[in-house]
């Protein structure tokens, strides 16, 4: 079954506040094998101009396995999760995340498409600190395997 | 940088043990990224990378090629093939390349990436546009 394209704009309530950690940040940084002392060492990071160590780009990926729950599991929406692929992914940063970093997030249903019998769901998702300024923002495409 | 570099390729070998790795450190347990049987299960060739891990290999390459860990304004691309990560020691290769698409009056650097596993494209329109000086906290 189509998704319901009336659900595009659809944006749900803010995330609780995601408080930063730099061990999270290291854990982080280690797992994708980024060495840079930034990520590691305060001192380096703070050389560069920031408060404490920063997050690696794809970092945000710890908050978004939640919030893109929020659209794909919006009973409204309808989606069958057995049948979804990850199609797509895009961010774009204001500014790096640093540790002591309380984030905010705010995930909105962007674009729904249907073609050749497939559905592609957009979510983005708009990262804001603690006084509300952007951090970053990423989008999500999902394709939703037609039937057959 | 200048339009039309090519920039020299990055080689990064993916083991089970990085998946094992990536998997706690970003909450992401779907289990055909750990459990064979799994995998197989819902028709793939085993166990695969996390589509986000591949993308952190992409862009740990921009980023060393930029020379700055917070040089990355804006990363996508799409996923078109899985990266099937052997149980075994030596797992499977990653390679990244890149050219250098645009560079513009503001320093802002625009690159075309290409990420390859046993010759075939695992990263399609795969784009990067960096800022090589840094982002900065413009608060």
């Amino acid at each position: 079954m189509a998704l319901d394209p009336s659900l595009v704009g659809r944006s749900y309530p803010p995330t609780e506040p995601y408080p930063v950690g730099r061990e999270k940040i290291r854990e982080f940084a280690t797992a994708v094998g980024l060495t840079d002392p930034e990520h590691h060492d305060p001192a380096a990071a703070r050389a560069r101009g920031y408060a404490d160590v920063i997050a690696p780009p794809t970092f945000p990926v710890v908050l978004t396995l939640a919030t893109d729950r929020l659209s794909v599991g919006d009973p409204e929406l309808g989606l069958d999760y057995s049948r979804v692929v990850h199609g797509d992914q895009r961010f774009a940063y204001t500014r790096p995340i640093v540790a002591g970093d309380e984030l905010v997030a705010v995930h909105t249903v962007e674009e729904i498409v249907s073609r050749g019998g497939h559905d592609f769901l957009t979510m983005r998702t708009d990262v804001t600190d603690a006084a509300g300024e952007p951090v970053v923002s990423l989008w999500s495409k999902l394709v939703v395997r037609g039937e057959g | 940088m200048r339009a039309g570099n090519r920039l020299a390729p990055q080689t990064f070998r993916v083991t089970r043990a990085d998946l094992v790795r990536y998997a706690g450190a970003s909450g992401d347990f779907n289990p055909i990224h750990w459990s064979e049987r799994v995998a197989m299960k819902v028709g793939l060739p085993g166990v695969i990378a996390h589509g986000m891990y591949t993308m952190a290999l992409a862009v740990r390459a921009v980023t060393a090629w930029a020379g700055a860990p917070d040089a990355v304004v804006e990363f996508s691309a799409r996923f078109t093939r899985p990266v099937p990560v052997p149980d075994d020691d030596e797992g499977t290769e990653v390679e990244v390349s890149a050219v250098v698409k645009q560079v513009d009056g503001a320093g802002l650097v625009r690159l075309d990436l290409t990420a390859t596993c046993r010759g075939e494209k695992v990263l399609a329109q795969a784009r990067a546009t960096i800022r090589p000086t840094g982002l900065g906290i413009r608060a």
